[in-house]
């Protein structure tokens, strides 16, 4: 084999082993890199999470957007549409925050099964478009409400 | 192309297209910022905020390409062992470097506007503070090997492990749940950036792309006249005092 040759079989083959021994140590890894768990997951490790400082993420329902008497706080449902879950945070809300929008929240889960926020952020979609266009779409009907995964 | 590995060969080319580009490179940032800032909508979800798209996603997109040449031109050069692509890697790195740094600073700033939070560690983010890591650990090997014949080798070796950094930074967003959203021209399912965006996001991109080549051809210039003139004292040396020829 010319030494050129083998060069080239050895780069390859330290990437491939390297890249291997890699996405072995990611696939093991899985679960710490996921940023947030959604209602469903956290739901069926209810015991395990409990009262624990966690990050959940979800769909804001539609029309569950509530003002709670003391200032500054509002409680709203969140969803991955199998489950969902009550959310009470006080605070200030991201400009995204709406309806209907992906949120991640950080607080923990109490034994109400209900999410108290310490932190909320606003997760948006990667779809991009000007006001007019979304107005159009919405008036033809073939509007599809973004779906966060 | 190997025609082009011949330093001299190179030298004189890039005379020729450093002008060309520079000026290439000018008109594209003039007509991208004119779109990007004057000639495009807002958002109908971000609004205004969502022109810091213009600058972020350029400088995110040549963040990882200028570390697949870099890795490329080291792989080339440890199997075909051509000089000049050793030099084209080491002197695209700082430009690498300061794309990642704009990506990271807009980012964080746009992520301010619009999730709320400057930095989260999730896995896009970190995976692309990683690279900044790569490329300042990279730069900070050339500057303290000053030239020793072993510094080339370690570098291609950096380079080329720190490639796996690089498919991470994309399926980041696709294999786990983050809070930075999944990407919106490479996909499945088409573009989901409206033609109005996307002309100025792409313009930008060209600029951006462009900007990298010219000062590119220029530092590796740079070098080769660096090596040249190192030569040239070098045998002045030895015609001076005879005895250092040995």
């Amino acid at each position: 084999m010319k030494p050129k040759y083998k060069r080239l079989s050895i780069v390859l083959l330290v990437i491939t082993l390297l890249g291997g021994a890699l996405t072995l140590t990611l696939c093991a890894l899985e679960e710490s890199m996921m940023y947030f768990m959604t209602p469903e997951e956290l739901l069926s490790k209810k015991e395990q999470f409990l009262n624990q400082q966690i990050r959940l993420g979800g769909l804001v329902k539609e029309n569950s957007l509530k003002a709670l008497p003391e200032p500054m706080s509002v409680e709203f449902i969140v969803t991955d549409t199998n489950q969902e879950l009550k959310m009470i945070y006080k605070g200030i809300l991201p400009d995204l925050f709406r309806e209907g929008q992906g949120i991640i929240a950080i607080g923990k889960l109490t034994e109400n099964n209900q999410f108290e926020a310490s932190q909320i952020l606003a997760k948006h979609d990667e779809t991009y478009m000007p006001k007019e266009v979304a107005d159009a779409l919405k008036k033809k009907a073939l509007w599809k409400e973004p779906v966060n995964e | 192309m190997t025609r082009f590995a011949n330093p001299k060969k190179f030298y004189n080319l890039s005379q020729k297209l450093i002008p060309i580009l520079g000026i290439t490179t000018l008109l594209f940032f003039a007509i991208g910022l004119y779109f990007a800032l004057f000639h495009s909508p807002a958002d109908y979800q971000q609004g205004e905020s969502v022109r810091m798209m213009y600058i972020h996603v350029p400088a995110a997109w040549f963040s990882t390409l200028i570390f697949v040449f870099m890795a490329t031109m080291s792989g080339v050069a440890f199997v075909w062992r051509h000089p000049l692509a050793d030099l084209l890697a080491q002197e695209a790195a700082l430009i690498g470097a300061i794309y990642t740094s704009i990506a990271l600073i807009t980012g964080s700033l746009w992520g301010k506007l619009a999730w709320g939070a400057y930095w989260v560690w999730d896995a896009r983010l970190t995976s692309v503070l990683i690279l900044l890591f790569l490329y300042i650990a990279y730069l900070a090997l050339k500057q303290s090997m000053q030239d020793k014949p072993i510094a080339s080798k370690m570098l291609r070796l950096l380079a080329l492990i720190g490639l796996l950094n690089i498919p991470i930074i994309k399926g980041s967003v696709q294999w786990w749940t983050t809070l930075h959203q999944p990407p919106s021209i490479i996909r499945s399912l088409g573009i989901s950036i409206h033609m109005s965006m996307l002309i100025p996001l792409l313009l930008m991109a060209a600029a951006f792309g462009l900007f990298f080549l010219t000062i590119l051809l220029m530092r590796t210039q740079t070098r080769l006249l660096n090596i040249k003139t190192i030569a040239l004292l070098k045998k002045q040396d030895q015609l001076d005092d005879p005895s250092l020829a040995a």
